[in-house]
Order: structure tokens, then sequence, then C-alpha cells
């Protein structure tokens, strides 16, 4: 058949480019590998001449393919399934990188296109390690090629091409008899990205997190490299390296946290969610290894260590790409990919496939190679700053092992048939340990420094660290004393070990403080590691702060009488939504709270919320807009994205768990009744009493006209559960016009109305009672207050410049050497 | 022995120490019939939202209170009690995961999973699906 209106040209190019960027990969890494087995000579020239080209035209065909997925998906050419099922026409064009990433096959592109940034640095700063570390890295272009083929071999489906047509993907869709299936509205118009990724921070985060991610792979090609050439002075050129991907993984992470605080509605930044413990993971591998690597360099101790510690980082990356994309972790993880049925077995062998690769080989060449490995017989003195990190990158390693295992039970399920499942508290499961390890680490954080290598006089060290140490107990006295962290409800234990840790983390961001004055004499230049060791403390500080101190605000008080009978039964759990009527001011705790307007922004297809918090005491008042989003891809609701209004020392932090639109017409008509002042009358939610009539009340005067004869009537609806609220329906007359003003209980869909006076003598009424489902439009809204929060990020900040001023610091070091 | 060995050895028999000791919390995956036998244990039931049995849910009374009935792969089915928020689309979602006790008749539940086949890779059907209903 002959279809109208495709686009095949970019689909065929980008074919070819894939299987060329594939054989190049494959010819670098040959090419590379022989010139590696050679000394200086003209035929190691040659080789590297090849490789070189090979790695030239890999880059350009994977900047090629990547300019041709932009160019389909902002050309709306939806015969491409990945164009139609990530994006559609009405996308704002700023989330039209996101695209590329919601997919699995873009995202590995996204690293593809990382690893050739990299790699053209190797070739161009390396020298004499260029051969062994771009065998590597072109292995590992190789490996992430193959993701993208989406060939079948034997059956099986290897990788995912970004480049297949819809029709060819799913053949047997009825649409694809029609020629002009292209025009079909839901097809022209695309399926959307999901809603959840269509927020600024996914344009931004994945890009970071991915660059880091590819560039771990740098210290692990030099210790290959080094294994295999046994040659153990890689450790220098390679520090800037660790740094910097140190530096970079750490941002990226973060700002997945930042992310989830600002955009998912999960109520925080951190959830020891597996997916976000797979990539902390090898950053603390990774921060564990360029510290051993430090020492080395320094003292001569340690190198096994950090062959084996940047060696796991690696492999620990790609483990996690390995949990995280082979849809193992379906049942545990809110936020991996799913990989239906079909392609299971092969997307699993070839990302374990993709693990053993390198771990293998890499621990076969350590094991070999162990013995031969230059080390120290002599003890490390207590009185030195080599001991003291080698036991911080110790703590750090097995604090990631740790998290790992728990993190890794689907695997083990999978391998060994089990059923076991994530505990009752995940989170504090991680907690209670974590709190530990963050103790420690803030302690050696705050006083390795004072330490110098080799051996320090004791009372030199002593004389420095009094003042630091002093400060801190005095600060986090304070904190402790006065910061009212109420943190009672996992026992005293963990209460205490959170007061400790808040010590050790104010005394990590103090003694590094000072550091650059006591230590480096003021030297800033020279401080990058201070600089970063501050912001980790930091960071340590809002983590603990923010977290031992959230508070739920939405306490639901309102509604407590009927419920607390089954609240009970749930251990008291937290009823932490509140129910918001439009225009009904509704108390929580501290604050009284509105919900003004809310309106559709056309453009982001957001609805937003105005929400008026004012203060009880009158200290404070001010607004959030939380938004919805209808969803997109055949899920029904919203997608909720929060808002918080930031303080310097805590946010507000709200968003909307349920929302209910008034989108049905009202059939229902008024009930007339009889009654007379002091009668009691019934509805389906409760009872309403008459109190009086009053002729013109003051208190309505705004409802009525001038010349207006008014009746009022004074009633009050009391709830099942115990509300009340005031009701005055009215009457008023002018030259024998009769008008009517109802009133209306928009929490109860209540509409009442005075009809009339029946008998004057009895004092007999009529009013009408309306009982509408279609009145009430409601939201439900979740309120937290994090303290100290903006601590955490100020700490991500200073921690990434304190990377970059030690990197720029070694990198010009290295260039005065060589100019003297 | 070195004082780092003694360091690194007692290091890592903690890590084992947490390790074993976080066995101990551990919970398990259950049907719904293995999990009444359970009674009052801590469990996740695998299962979804039983779609001939009323879902009960009305924020304007109380936001904090769904029950509805699951039923799972094999035919069993319980009443449900989760004192919070209906999660967006649970009616659709293919599997649910259910954290929580039987107590009682219900399954008293403290957390929900949804797993959406179309959360973030869409499966093939989905896609299919949101065609074929498109009124093409």
């Amino acid at each position: 058949m002959k279809y109208i209106g495709e686009h095949l040209l970019p689909g065929q190019i980008g074919h070819i480019l894939t299987l060329l960027s594939l054989v190049a990969s494959l010819m670098a890494t040959i090419a590379y590998f022989m010139a590696n087995r050679l000394g200086d000579s003209s035929e190691k020239t040659s080789w590297i001449k090849m490789a070189r080209g090979a790695f030239f035209v890999e880059t350009v065909s994977v900047f090629s393919i990547f300019g041709l997925i932009v160019y389909i998906i902002s050309n709306h050419y939806h015969e491409y399934f990945f164009a139609w099922n990530h994006s559609s026409r009405s996308l704002p064009s700023k989330y039209l990188l996101s695209c590329i990433w919601e997919d699995q096959s873009g995202s590995f592109l996204l690293w593809s296109v990382w690893h050739c940034v990299l790699g053209w640095v190797l070739v161009w700063k390396s020298k004499d390690w260029e051969a062994g570390t771009m065998f590597v890295l072109n292995l590992a272009q190789f490996c992430i090629g193959t993701m993208l083929l989406g060939v079948y071999v034997f059956g099986a489906k290897i990788g995912n091409d970004p480049f297949i047509l819809w029709r060819n993907s799913m053949p047997d869709l009825p649409i694809f008899t029609n020629p002009d299936y292209l025009q079909l509205p839901r097809v022209f118009e695309g399926n959307d990205l999901n809603t959840l990724l269509q927020n600024y921070w996914m344009v931004i985060h994945p890009p970071v997190l991915f660059l880091g991610f590819a560039s771990t792979i740098v210290p692990f090609a030099y210790a290959f490299a080094g294994l295999m050439n046994k040659r153990h002075d890689w450790v220098k050129p390679v520090i800037p390296w660790a740094g910097f991907s140190a530096a970079i993984l750490g941002l990226g992470i973060m700002m997945g946290a930042a992310w989830a605080y600002e955009s998912l509605s999960f109520g925080g930044y951190w959830a020891w969610d597996p997916v976000e413990n797979a990539s902390l993971v090898p950053w603390l591998t990774l921060v564990a290894g360029l510290h051993v690597n430090m020492v080395y360099k320094n003292t001569g101790y340690s190198l096994k260590t950090t062959y084996f510690f940047y060696i796991i980082t690696f492999t620990l990356i790609l483990y996690s790409t390995f949990l995280t994309r082979s849809g193992i972790l379906s049942d545990t993880s809110v936020h991996a990919f799913t990989v239906d049925d079909k392609n299971l077995q092969a997307i699993y062998v070839q990302l374990i496939g993709f693990v053993l690769v390198f771990f293998i080989p890499a621990m076969v060449l350590f094991a070999r190679n162990y013995k031969t490995l230059p080390s120290i017989q002599k003890e490390e003195q207590t009185y030195s700053r080599e001991f003291w990190m080698f036991i911080g990158s110790l703590v750090l390693f097995l604090g990631g092992i740790v998290i790992i295992a728990k993190t890794s039970t689907p695997v083990f399920n999978k391998v060994f048939g089990s059923n076991i499942a994530p505990p009752e508290d995940p989170e504090f499961a991680h907690n209670q340990i974590q709190i530990f390890v963050a103790m420690i680490l803030g302690l050696l954080t705050a006083f390795t420094q004072y330490f110098k290598y080799k051996d320090t006089p004791k009372e030199q060290f002593g004389k420095k660290i009094w003042i630091p140490t002093l400060v801190s107990v005095i600060i986090s006295l304070g904190i402790s004393l006065f910061g009212e962290i109420r943190y009672g409800s996992k026992g005293p234990v963990f209460l205490v070990a959170i007061h400790l840790a808040i010590f050790t983390a104010v005394y990590a961001v103090v003694a590094n403080a000072s550091y650059i004055w006591l230590g480096l004499k003021g030297k800033v230049k020279a401080a990058g590691a201070s600089v970063a060791h501050v912001g980790f403390g930091l960071v340590l500080v809002g983590i603990l702060v923010s977290s031992a101190k959230k508070t739920v605000l939405s306490w639901n008080t309102t509604g407590i009488t009927v419920l607390s009978k089954e609240s009970k039964g749930a251990q008291g759990d937290p009823a932490e939504n509140l129910t918001l009527f439009k225009a009904v001011k509704t108390d929580m705790g501290k604050y009284m709270v509105t919900w003004i307007r809310d309106t559709v922004d056309n453009i982001d297809h957001k609805r937003y919320f105005e929400i008026e918090f004012i203060a009880k005491d009158k200290s404070d008042s001010f607004k959030l807009y939380p938004d919805v989003m209808k969803n997109n891809k055949g899920m029904e609701g919203f997608a909720a994205n929060p808002s918080a209004k930031h303080y310097w020392h805590k946010d507000i932090f709200g968003y909307i768990t349920s929302f209910q639109e008034n989108n049905t017409t009202d059939t229902t008509t008024f009930r007339n009744k009889q009654v007379k002042a002091g009668d009691t009358l019934f509805y389906g939610n409760g009872l309403m009493i008459l109190e009086k009539v009053a002729i013109n009340p003051a208190e309505q005067q705004s409802k009525v006209l001038p010349g207006e004869v008014s009746l009022f009537l004074n009633m009050t609806v009391i709830t099942k559960d115990g509300r009340r609220y005031p009701a005055n329906p009215g009457i008023a007359i002018k030259d024998q016009q009769l008008r009517l003003i109802n009133d209306t209980i928009r929490s109860q869909s209540l509409v009442l109305q005075f009809n009339k006076v029946v008998d004057q003598k009895t004092g007999k009424l009529e009013i009408g009672i309306k009982e509408s489902s279609s009145i009430t439009e409601l939201i439900t809204l979740k309120v937290y207050e994090f303290p100290l929060i903006n601590v955490l990020w100020l700490g991500v900040v200073v921690m990434t410049v304190g990377f970059g001023m030690s990197i720029r610091q070694r990198l010009l070091t290295k260039t005065n050497l060589k100019a003297v | 022995m070195k004082k780092t060995h003694i360091i690194i050895l007692v290091l890592i028999a903690a890590s084992i120490v947490v390790l074993i000791s976080y066995t101990g919390d551990l919970t398990t995956y259950e049907t719904i019939s293995s999990a009444k036998q359970k009674e009052g244990k801590f469990v996740n039931l695998i299962a979804k939202v039983d779609k001939q049995q009323p879902v009960e849910y009305d924020a304007a009374k109380n936001p904090n209170y769904l029950t509805f009935t699951a039923v799972d792969t094999l035919g069993n089915s319980i009443k449900v009690v989760y004192h919070n928020n209906k999660p967006t689309d649970m009616e659709k979602s293919e599997r649910l995961v259910l954290k929580g006790r039987v107590q009682g008749d219900h399954f008293d539940c403290k957390d929900i999973l949804l797993k959406c086949p179309s959360k973030y890779k869409d499966d093939p059907n989905a896609a299919k699906n949101a065609v074929r209903n498109s009124g093409k």
C-alpha cells in the first residue's frame, strides 16, 4: 500500500547511521586495543590514527542520530513511533528534549553523546594513556550501540530502534489499512509526553545526570589501562576526572531530588526509592575512590583500594542501569522503566551482559596483578591524614553496599524464586542505619584535614582543632535545645542519633570553613577541598533538620468526629488530606485556608489553583499556586504539581491530592417544606434549625437593593459530624415584585430558598431545600513544612563549587609546572 | 595484625549484622488467601480493583477514607480500607501493590503502589488502545 504524507528519508539515514556508529565503535575498540599493546613505534602511531578516524566517524554518527531524532520530533513526523509516542503538537517546544529522554533508547543515546564528548577530551589530554582508556570507552560505546539496534537475532530482539516506523513496529493495528492514517486525529496530534515529565527540571536533570553517569567510565578506564599495562602513574591525571565526575554526578542526583521536591507529589525530595539509591551508591563509591586516590598520590598507601573502588563504581553504574531499565524493579519503585513481557528476556540478557563485559575482565586483571601492586608494609600512623581518609572511604563504601544490597531484593527474588518484599517502613529501614553512617562521615570530614599526611605533632593538632570543636558544640547545642527537634516517633535511640548527627554535620561545616584560615592561611585558591567539605556538611545539616522536623500542616481536624473510630483502626495513620471547597474558609491548624480561584493556562494545559493561607495570629499570609494537569496516555485523572512558599528558614509545601470538577448539570429540584421558627428539618447529611425570621436585618443589607423590604431566615445547618454552618435565605419585596435570595452551603451541596409566607398568624413559612450533586467543586490538599531545606540546596551548590575550585587548582598547577 | 585490618574487619562485621537484621524487617508478597491466614502481619498484596463492587470515596465527607474490594488473580477478594486520598487512576491500574495488614474482615491498607502499564515506557497495548478508542 502507498501511504500518504510519510517522510521516510530521515529514518533511512538514521538506520544507516546507527549501523555506522556501531561498526565504527567496534573498529575504534580494536584499533585502540592493538595500539595499546605496542611500544612507541610507527606501527602504534598508525593504529592510533586509524582508531581516531573511527572514533571521529562514530562521533559524527551519534550526533547526527541525535539531531535526526530532534528533527523528527520537532516536525511531528508521527509515522515514527518514537515521535508519536513521546510528543504531541500541543506540547510546548521547551519540552522537546524531554521527549528524547522519556524513551529507553533516547536516554541511551544521550549517554552515548556524552561518551563521545568525554572521549575527545581524553584524546586531547591523556597522552600515552589514550590507547588504553579509549579502548575501554569505545567498548562501552559498542555496548550502548547495540541498545539502539532493534534487530532480531534468533527470535530475540536486540535493543530498541528509535527510527522504527509505527506501522512496522505494530503492523496489526487496523489504522494502517488506511493510506491516510497520519491524518487520523489521534495520530496527527501525538500521544504526548508523560505529564510528570513536563517540567523544567526534566529538561536539565537527565543531561547532567547522564554526564555524571558517563564520566565514571574515565576513572575506570584509567584503572583498567593501568592493570593492562602494569603502570600506576595514572593516579595523578585521573584526580581532576574523578573530581569532575563526583561533582556532576552529585549535582545530577540532587537535581533529580529537586525535581521530586518541586514537581512530583511524593511529598519530599528523597524517598529511598530504588531508582534514587541506584544512582547514589556509585557516587558514594566514587567519592571513596577519589579519597584513597589522594592518599596513594601523597603517601603511597591504598593503591589496591583505589583500583577496587574505581572498578566497582563503574560496575555499579552499569548495575543501576540494569536495575532501572530491565523492569525488575516494577513492584518496588514508582519510577523505573517498565518493559513488556515479550522483550523482557532479551533486555535482561543484554543488560546483564553489559555489566559483566566490564566487571569480569577488570576483576580478573585486578586479581592477577594483586600481588605485584606496590604497597607499603609499614602501618599508617594514627595521627596521619591517610589513616582517617582510608577509614572514611571504607565507611562510604560499606554504607553504599548496605544500600544497594537492600535495593537488590527484587534481584534476589528473581534468582532464588522467593517473594521477599520491602519492610513495612522502607524509609526508616534505611534511615536508622544511614544516620550512623552520616554521623561517622560528618566527624571524619570535620577533623581529618587537620591531620597532615604521614604524621602530625599531637600538640599542633590539638591547638588548631579546639576552636572549631568548641564553636560546633555551641551551635549544635543551640539547635538541639532550641531547634525543637521532636522526632520521637522512632524511639529514643534514633532521636539521640539525630542530635549526635546534627553535631557532627555542624562540626564538618565549621571545621572545614575554619581550616581555610587555620590550615591554609586564607589561601582561598587552594581551598577547593575545604569548600566541597563545607558543602557536604551543609547537605547533611539540611537533610537531618528538614527530615527530622518535617511536619504535616494539613492535619485533618474538620471531619475528625465521625472518623475517629475508624481512624484508630489504622494505628493512628496520618489523615493528611484537607478538603477545601471553593471560596470556603477552612481551618488548618495555624492557618485559615481559602481556595480563592483557579485558572487554566492554555499554553501548558495546567489548571492553577490560588490558595490563600492566613495565619490565625495574623502574623503571616501568603498564597500557594499548586496545579494539576489532566493525565494523558490513556490515564484518567490528574497529575499534580506542588507549589512552595520559600522562607529563608523553611518551606511551606503544598499539593493537590484530588480534584473534583463541577461538570455535571444540575437536575435536582427544590423540595418544599412548611416550617415555623424553632422547627428542625432533616436533609441527607444532617439537620437544620430555623431559629427566627428577621425583617430588614442590618447584617444582610448588602444583598438587598434600595427600596426593597426584606425578610431573612436565620438558620443553622448542623452536619452529621457536628460541623455548623449559618444559612440565611431571604426574600425581598418592592412594588409587588418578589425576589428570592437563596443561600448555598457549598460544602454540603445544599441550596436553601425562602419561598413564601404561608400564614402570618401562625408564622408558617415555606422553604425549599435542594441537595445537589453538582455544586460541589472541591479539592483535597496536603501541606507540609520543611524547615531549613534551603541549607540542603545551598550545600549542593557549595559542594559543586568546591569540586570546581579544586579541579581548576589541579589543572593550573600542572600547566605551571610544565612552564617551569 | 594492623589496626586498619582490625577496623576493616569490624566495619565489615557491622555491615553484615546490619544486613542480617534487615532480613528480619523484610515482609513478603502474598495472595489474598495467604494474607488472610497471616492476620495482623504486615504483607504486600498483589491485586487489582474489583470493578463489580463499589469504590467508595467522597472527598466532601472525608478526604482520608477510601474503601473498595480488591481481587487477585486466583479470584479471591477482600474489602480494603485506606486512610488516605484515592490514588489517581486506581481503577485502571492492572496491578496494585497493597501494603498493610488483614484485620478481621478487611485489609487495612497503609500504602498503595500503582503499576500503570503506561507509567514511563508505554507498553504497546496501551498505545493500541489509545488509538482504537479514539473514534478514528
